[in-house]
């Protein structure tokens, strides 16, 4: 049977499922199964991909036996590192091994364009050749970008690089970059001395340092959506150079896909994407902000646990403190306790709670917490004020009223979640900090408003063991 | 041969696609919809794999070398965080 069409069959049925298997992930209900499907796809092409070896470039025929090897080895080893890796990791790290993992995309997308480019004698049509050369700058990019966001998530790199004149080095070796990138295709046709190509190639790899190093820890997953949006690009970009259907439409989607789950990130933020990128997050706040009246009011643990238990409806506002102090276990102990009580509990979910949107929804999932009670922020803000207790444990920005009122403030006009609107409301938290942007938060300064000192996990051992030495019929 | 307009079709068609699946998507599935799609392009390895096997000098066959390996931790690493994600859900019905 012609091996060609096994190929050509075997790739349709795997972008077939790719895009069945996403679809899928994108309910609840279905979602698990989603990526099964999309792991079959990848499975049959995969599998079917080792037919090349009966129609590979007369010139490559001595080598096959070597590259066939070289090929089972290198899948192998990165087969074993991702799996042990990607089963070993904790659920709150999620965000940066997606981040490594996407890197490694786009540098396997900017080693294809590679080989392209250092093959000898090749012949290079100009279209192909330009595809070639973007589809590699954007790739390395995303690596090397890739590898800075998970270096900084992971605390591995800390502090930004900020100086006046950043972005216009920036911005000058980005020119650069290209400028090179499109010597190469229009000056020399492909065929340029191999230090210039490698030049590029680092170039490309450097830029993507330079444009990941100045920005921020909160902005990292703006950021990393961004670059999975590039790889899914870049992959999309080689496909067609390797006239490879498959590549070209698995690429686009994420490509497509990335690009629209960046820009609702960034909005959820009330930042626009090319603010993540150039702007200095924080440099503004600390400017009169204006006198905020009233005082914090400490409140202890036990005495808030047990009015939450008598209460008839709770909603709690989890943060990536929460998170944090890994307390999403004795969280749910707690909602557990309330619930047999019969108070009402639901869990309102701002879209940046955590480290990227739907992040807190994993965390909280880990723990159990079935998805039906847990809110969108659109979907619950109109419910706070029939609540008799708002809990925030581990959020700040995200429930400071300053957004919806002070237009002085670097958060104003960011979506809140309206925890301000309940009769009693409760804030678990360490110390007197400022949240991420370094902004004052009015809301633990109002009437209705308790504050709960302390570690989030320990605060909730003191609420639990308060409602069940009640429940337990005192002491 | 998928030249020039052709190959505009697949792109066009693909990009809404991505579009139209993600557009509808809740929030709390955003991160695990992000890790998928990444795992998705990990199909990179196939074309990784392409390249390598026609490669005919050392210096093509460190690369593609490398290509493959980057491509496979893509696949693999993707496919394994989204689907212990994907795991946790779980309705109280």
């Amino acid at each position: 049977m012609n091996p060609t069409l096994i190929i050509d069959a075997s790739f349709l049925a795997a972008a077939f499922l790719f895009i069945y298997g996403l679809k899928r992930m994108s309910s609840p209900v279905t979602a698990a199964s989603g990526i099964r499907v999309a792991g079959l796809g990848m499975v049959i092409a995969v599998v079917a991909s080792f037919l090349y070896v009966f129609n590979v470039n007369e010139a490559a025929k001595p080598h096959l036996v070597v590259n066939a090897a070289l090929g089972a080895v290198a899948l192998a080893i990165g087969l074993g590192w991702a799996w042990v890796s990607g089963k070993k990791v904790e659920m709150t790290a999620m965000p940066q091994m997606v981040a490594l993992y996407n890197g490694m995309g786009g540098g396997a997308a900017a080693a294809i364009g590679a080989v392209e480019l250092f093959r000898p004698g090749a012949e290079h049509a100009t279209m192909p050749l330009v595809v070639t050369i973007i589809g590699s700058l954007i790739g390395a990019i995303s690596l090397s970008g890739s590898v800075i966001a998970w270096a900084k998530l992971d605390g591995r790199v800390n502090g930004t690089w900020r100086f006046s004149g950043l972005q216009v080095m920036n911005g000058t070796f980005f020119v650069a970059t290209l400028a090179l990138g499109l010597y190469i295709a229009f000056g020399a046709h492909g065929h340029a001395p191999v230090w210039m190509t490698a030049a590029f190639f680092l170039l490309a790899l450097i830029f993507g340092v330079l444009m990941t190093m100045p920005i921020g820890g909160a902005d990292m997953p703006v950021v990393i959506s961004l670059y999975n949006a590039f790889t899914g690009l870049a992959v999309g970009f080689e496909g067609f150079v390797l006239q490879n259907p498959a590549l070209m439409i698995a690429g686009m989607v994420v490509g497509s896909a990335g690009t629209l789950l960046t820009l609702l990130m960034a909005k959820a933020m009330n930042r626009s994407v090319s603010n993540v990128i150039f702007s200095n997050f924080g440099a503004a706040a600390g400017e009169e902000q204006g006198e905020i009246k009233g005082s914090m009011k400490p409140i202890e643990a036990g005495d808030a646990g047990i009015n939450m238990r008598y209460a008839s409806k709770v909603i709690i506002a989890p943060g990536y403190g929460l998170a944090v102090a890994q307390a999403q276990h004795k969280l749910y102990e707690f909602v557990k306790l309330c619930q047999d009580a019969g108070v009402e509990v639901k869990f309102a979910i701002h879209p940046v709670a955590g480290r990227m949107p739907g992040h807190m929804n994993v965390l909280l999932a880990e723990a159990g917490v079935p998805y039906d009670i847990i809110y969108d922020m659109e979907d619950i803000n109109g419910e706070f004020k029939e609540a008799d207790v708002a809990i925030v444990i581990g959020a700040n920005d995200t429930v400071n009223p300053a957004a919806r009122t002070n237009k002085s403030s670097p958060i104003y006009g960011m979506p809140i979640l309206n925890v301000d609107m309940a009769k009693q409301v409760y804030v678990v938290k360490r110390g007197q900090g400022k949240g991420y942007s370094g902004v004052e938060n009015e809301l633990f300064f109002a009437d209705n408003a308790n504050m709960v000192y302390g570690d989030a996990q320990k605060v909730l051992v003191q609420m639990i063991q308060a409602v069940k030495s009640l429940d337990g019929g005192g002491h | 041969m998928l030249t020039g307009f052709i190959a505009l079709y697949i792109f066009m068609l693909a990009a809404f696609t991505g579009y139209e699946i993600i557009g509808r998507v809740p929030s709390i599935l955003h991160t695990p919809l992000m890790s998928g799609s990444n795992f998705v392009h990990g199909i990179v390895v196939v074309g990784a794999l392409f390249a390598l096997l026609n490669a005919t000098t050392v210096t093509e066959q460190v690369i593609g070398f490398v290509g493959v390996l980057l491509g496979a931790g893509n696949a693999a690493g993707g496919y394994v965080v989204t689907e212990r994600m994907l795991q946790m859900f779980k309705s109280s019905k």
